[in-house]
C-alpha cells in the first residue's frame, strides 16, 4: 500500500522535472515589444520598481540610504538635476555663475519652476531649506554633507544660528552660496536630496507630517499619490513640473522589497519590471537564462579590508600589512567567488571623471610574484610557520561577504600560513563594534560615493573623519587633503588626491579588493534606464514600451 | 456566574504578566548591542545628541521605563525610531488588519481542512486513505513555511501563472490565497493528527459504543456524539496554533512583501527601533493572552467536566 504513494510522490517528481526540460529555465521570454515600429509606446504607463527596504522618512533633509533617495529623485528636484547617464544638468537653476576663487555661487532659479500646488519656487525656498538642513533641531542624518557651505559646520554643531549660513535671496530668483573654500564637486552635491528645497508653508503647517501624501507639496516630476508603510509608495505625474511635457510614465511603484529571492520571484512573475537587487547565489541561474535582462555597470563604489592601526599587530606593523594586501588574488575574488563583473582594486578611489589612483608596483606583477614578496615581508615583520599570524576578520553578515572572507583566509593560509578566525556580526552589532575601534583586528569596509568626485572616498581616511574605522592618522595625508581643498577644479587639485592616495597606499591601512558593480535586471519593454557611476535613476526618463505575446504554438 | 468570575480573574491574572513581558523585553531589547543611531555614515555628535534627546535615551534605564510604562497606558506606544514621520500606534494600526485577516483566514482553513482530513482518516483507521492522508499530513508538518512559501510561488506563480506572487494589493483575495496556504498548511497537518488520534479514542469510547448498540444511524452517532469530544483537544490547541500562526506570519509577510506586523517585527528588531519592537512585542502580548482566554472560556461551554471554580 505504501508503495503506492511512493509512486505517487515519485510521479509528482517526475512530472516536475519533466517541465524543467522542456523549458529548463522557465522563464517568461514569449513577448514582442514594442509593435510594429519597435519603439511603440504601452497605454498603461506604470512603472513597477523594488525598492530595498522601506525609507524611513521621505523628508529630504532627514532622510537616510538609497532607498528614500530612489524616491525623493523622483517628487522632488535641486538646483542641479540629473541625466539618466548620470551627468549633472540644470535642475531648478536655470544657470548659474561661479566666481573666480570658486567660492561664490549665484543661481537663476527658473522661472516656470512650480511646487505641486502651483505655488512659484522661489530663492527663498532655497534659503529656507538649506537653513533647515543644516538646522540640528531638524535632526538630519546627513547634514555634515553641507560643511562646505559657509558657517555650516558651525550651525550643525550648534556654536551658531542657522540664519547665519552662507546661503542668500538676492533676488526672488537669484540665489547666493557662499563656501568654506572652493569645492568643484560643489555642483554635483546640489543633486543630493539634502540640498532639495521643501515647501515652507505645509512643513510650518504639518510639522513632520508634511510627508504625508494628502500634505505633501514637491517640486519634482512625479508627487507622491500613495504611501502605505511596508507595502508600497506610488508616485504619479507631477501636472505643474516645468518639464512635465517630456515625462512619459504616469505612475510609479516603489515596492518595499528586503529580501533578494522574493524579489526575483516577483520579478520572474511579472509583477516588477526593474529590480536593482540580484541575489548572487541565482547569478549563475539568470546568466543562464535571463542574459538579456541582466545590466552590469560599474559602480561608484569600493570594497576593502581595513586594518586597525590602533593595536597590535597590525599598528607600526607596516610588512606585515603589504604583506596580507599582496597574498589576496584579486581575480579569484571578482572572478569565481563573485563573478558579476566586478573589478579587482589595487587602489581605494574607483576612477572617475579625469580621476585615476596610481596601483602599487606590485599591482603589475603575476599573482606568484606577489606571493613570493608577500611570504619575504611575512617574515620581515617577525612571523614564519613556526610562529604563525593568528588574527580575526569581522564582517557583517552576508553570504557574500562569508564566501570573499572564506577566500582570503585560504589564500593567507596558504601563501602565508596566516590562521584567520572569521567573525560575523549582525549589521547594527558590526557598525558598532567597527566605530569602538576595541577589538577589532581587520574589518570588512564598504563604500559608495555620494558625488562624483574621489573626494568623497579621500575624506574617509582624514584623521578627524567619524568613518575612519582604521585610525589611520598620517598628518601628511590631512595636509594634501587641505591643499586640495583649498584649490578650484583642475588637474593641480587631482594631483594633491592622487598623491595623498598613494601616500595612503604607501602606508597601507586599508586593502583594496575589489570596486562594485551596480547589477540589474530590467524588462525587454522598460527603455531609458541606462548604467551610471553612482547608480541614480530618475522615472522621469524611463517610457513603457507596448507588450503583446508570442502566439504561442 | 462562575465563568465570569473566571474571566475577572484571569483578565486580573493577566496585568502582572503583562508587565513582567514589557520589563523583560524593554532590558532584552535595550541590551542588544548596536544602537537605533548607528549608520553607515557616522552623525555628527551634535546631531547624535539631539537625537538621544528626542527619544529620552540619555535617562537611566529605570527612569525610560517608567515613563515608557506611563506612556502606554495612555495608549501611547511612542515614535518610531526608524520611520520617523510615524508613531508606533499609527503603524501597529495599520499593520494588525493585515495581520489579523492573514492569521485569521489561516486558522480557519487550518481548521477546515485539518478537521476533515482528521475525520477522513480516522474514520477509515488503517485504510490506504487513512495512510496517504496522514503521509501528506507529515510531510506538511515537516517542511517549514519558509520552505513551503517559495515553492508555492515557484508552482504557481512562475510555472502555471495564475496567482500573484506577492504584494497585498489592499487585501485582493488572489493576493492572501498562497500566503494562507503557506501560513496555514503546517497547522492543518498537526489539527489533522490531533483530530484523528482524537475521534479514534472517542470511537472506542464506551459511551459510542453504547450508541451503536442502540442501533443509531452512523451519520447521527458522529454528528452528534463524536464530534463535539474529538474536537476539544483541537480546541484547546487553537491557544499555541494562534502563536504559531504569529510566528510563522513573520516569516510569511517577509517573504510575500505584506505590510503586516509580522515584518514591522523584524525590520524593528533590525533597525534597533526599540519603541516599535517592544509596541508590537506588548500587543502581541495582548493578543496570546486575550485568546488564551477565549479559548479556556469557550472550552467551558462546549465541555460542561470543566468547571472554572477554584
Amino acid at each position: 500500500m505504501r508503495n503506492g504513494f511512493s509512486l505517487f510522490f515519485v510521479a509528482i517528481l517526475l512530472a516536475a522535472c519533466g517541465q524543467d526540460e522542456e523549458s529548463s529555465c522557465l522563464v517568461d521570454d514569449g513577448w514582442v515589444v514594442g509593435g510594429e515600429s519597435g519603439s511603440e509606446l504601452a497605454i498603461d504607463q506604470i512603472f513597477r520598481r523594488n525598492n530595498g527596504a522601506e525609507p524611513g522618512t521621505l523628508d529630504p533633509h532627514r532622510a537616510e540610504g538609497v532607498t528614500a533617495s530612489n524616491v525623493l529623485r523622483d517628487i522632488f528636484e535641486g538646483l542641479v538635476a540629473e541625466t539618466a547617464n548620470g551627468e549633472y544638468t540644470p535642475g531648478v537653476a536655470e544657470s548659474w555663475v561661479i566666481s573666480d576663487d570658486g567660492k561664490v555661487y549665484t543661481f537663476q532659479i527658473r522661472s516656470d519652476a512650480r511646487w505641486s500646488n502651483g505655488d512659484p519656487v522661489t530663492a527663498d525656498d532655497f534659503v529656507f531649506s538649506l537653513r533647515r538642513s543644516v538646522d540640528p533641531k531638524t535632526l538630519s542624518n546627513y547634514s555634515s554633507m553641507l560643511y562646505p557651505i559657509k558657517n555650516a559646520r558651525d550651525v550643525v554643531r550648534g556654536e551658531m544660528s542657522s540664519e547665519e549660513l552662507g546661503v542668500t535671496a538676492l533676488a526672488p530668483d537669484v540665489l547666493q552660496i557662499k563656501l568654506e573654500e572652493s569645492t568643484p564637486y560643489f555642483i554635483g552635491m546640489l543633486s543630493h536630496s539634502i540640498t532639495y528645497p521643501v515647501h515652507r508653508p505645509s512643513v510650518e503647517l504639518y510639522g513632520n507630517q508634511f510627508t504625508r501624501p494628502e500634505n505633501l507639496v514637491s517640486n519634482g516630476a512625479f508627487v507622491l499619490a500613495e504611501w502605505k508603510v511596508q507595502d508600497y509608495i506610488l508616485v504619479s505625474r507631477n501636472k505643474n513640473y516645468w518639464n512635465d511635457a517630456s515625462t512619459t510614465l504616469e505612475q510609479v511603484f516603489f515596492y518595499p522589497l528586503d529580501n533578494a529571492n522574493s524579489t526575483l520571484t516577483r520579478y520572474r512573475a511579472n509583477e516588477l519590471d526593474f529590480t536593482d537587487t540580484v541575489p548572487s547565489e541565482q547569478l549563475p541561474w539568470i546568466k543562464d537564462c535571463l542574459a538579456d535582462e541582466l545590466h552590469v555597470a560599474p559602480y561608484f563604489g569600493s570594497y576593502y579590508y581595513g586594518f586597525n592601526m590602533e593595536k597590535e599587530p597590525f599598528g607600526g606593523n607596516k610588512p606585515l600589512r603589504h604583506a596580507l594586501a599582496m597574498a589576496i588574488d584579486r581575480t579569484v575574488i571578482t572572478e569565481l567567488v563573485l563573478g558579476a563583473g566586478q573589478i579587482p582594486a589595487y587602489t581605494f578611489i574607483p576612477p572617475v571623471k579625469d580621476y585615476a589612483g596610481i596601483p602599487p608596483e606590485w599591482a603589475t606583477w603575476t599573482q606568484e610574484d606577489r606571493n613570493k614578496k608577500a611570504r619575504e615581508l611575512y617574515r620581515e615583520a617577525g612571523y614564519d610557520e613556526a610562529n604563525p599570524l593568528a588574527i580575526e576578520v569581522v564582517y557583517n553578515t552576508s553570504e557574500n561577504h562569508k564566501r570573499v572572507a572564506l577566500a582570503i583566509a585560504s589564500m593567507w593560509k596558504q601563501t602565508l600560513g596566516v590562521e584567520t578566525a572569521l567573525r560575523n556580526q549582525e549589521w547594527k552589532v558590526f557598525l558598532e563594534t567597527r566605530r569602538l575601534k576595541e577589538d577589532t583586528e581587520i574589518f570588512r569596509g564598504g563604500w559608495i560615493g555620494d558625488y562624483d568626485d574621489p573626494y568623497t572616498f579621500s575624506e574617509l581616511l582624514h584623521s578627524e573623519n567619524e568613518m575612519n574605522h582604521s585610525g589611520f592618522a598620517n598628518e601628511d595625508y590631512d595636509a594634501l587633503l587641505k591643499s586640495a581643498s583649498e584649490k578650484s577644479a583642475g588637474a593641480e587639485r587631482l594631483k594633491d588626491l592622487q598623491d595623498a592616495e598613494s601616500l595612503m597606499l604607501e602606508t597601507m591601512p586599508v586593502i583594496p579588493l575589489y570596486f562594485y558593480v551596480s547589477q540589474h535586471l530590467i524588462k525587454p519593454w522598460i527603455v531609458g534606464l541606462e548604467g551610471n557611476a553612482l547608480d541614480h535613476h530618475q522615472s522621469k526618463y524611463i517610457k513603457i514600451l507596448k507588450r503583446e505575446r508570442l502566439p504561442s504554438d | 456566574m462562575t465563568n465570569l468570575k473566571f474571566i475577572f480573574g484571569r483578565l486580573a491574572g493577566a496585568i502582572p504578566t503583562l508587565l513582567v513581558l514589557i520589563c523583560f523585553a524593554f532590558f532584552l531589547v535595550k541590551s542588544a548591542p548596536g544602537g537605533p543611531f548607528d549608520f553607515e555614515r557616522s552623525l555628527p555628535e551634535e546631531v547624535e545628541k539631539n537625537l538621544r534627546e528626542a527619544y529620552n535615551l540619555d535617562d537611566p534605564l529605570y527612569l525610560q521605563l517608567t515613563k515608557y510604562v506611563g506612556s502606554i497606558l495612555t495608549g501611547d506606544f511612542g515614535p518610531s525610531f526608524q520611520y520617523r514621520d510615524y508613531t508606533v500606534t499609527e503603524l501597529i494600526m495599520s499593520g494588525f488588519p493585515v495581520s489579523l485577516r492573514l492569521g485569521v483566514a489561516a486558522i480557519f482553513l487550518a481548521l477546515i481542512l485539518g478537521g476533515t482530513i482528521g475525520t477522513i482518516a480516522a474514520l477509515n483507521q488503517n485504510s490506504r486513505l487513512d495512510y496517504s492522508v496522514m503521509f501528506f499530513g507529515m510531510v506538511g508538518i515537516s517542511i517549514p513555511n519558509f520552505v513551503m512559501a517559495p515553492l508555492l510561488v515557484l508552482i504557481f506563480s512562475i510555472a502555471l501563472n495564475i496567482l500573484p506572487a506577492g504584494g497585498y494589493a489592499n487585501g485582493a483575495p488572489l493576493h492572501m490565497i498562497l500566503p494562507v496556504v503557506a501560513l496555514a498548511l503546517p497547522q492543518a497537518a498537526y489539527i489533522a493528527r490531533l483530530t484523528r488520534g482524537s475521534m479514534i479514542e472517542v470511537l472506542n469510547s464506551n459511551f459510542v459504543r453504547t450508541t451503536r448498540a442502540q442501533g443509531l444511524p452512523l451519520n447521527t452517532i458522529i454528528f452528534k456524539h463524536v464530534l463535539k469530544p474529538t474536537f476539544l483537544p483541537v480546541i484547546s490547541y487553537l491557544g499555541p496554533a494562534t502563536a504559531a500562526i504569529i510566528t510563522g506570519s513573520v516569516v510569511v509577510e517577509q517573504i510575500f512583501g505584506l505590510p503586516g506586523l509580522g515584518r514591522y517585527f523584524v525590520q524593528g528588531a533590525l533597525n534597533r527601533d526599540y519603541t516599535l519592537v517592544m509596541g508590537v512585542v506588548i500587543f502581541y502580548g495582548l493578543l496570546i493572552i486575550g485568546f488564551n482566554l477565549i479559548v479556556d472560556t469557550v472550552y467551558g461551554f462546549i465541555d460542561p467536566r470543566i468547571k472554572h471554580n477554584r
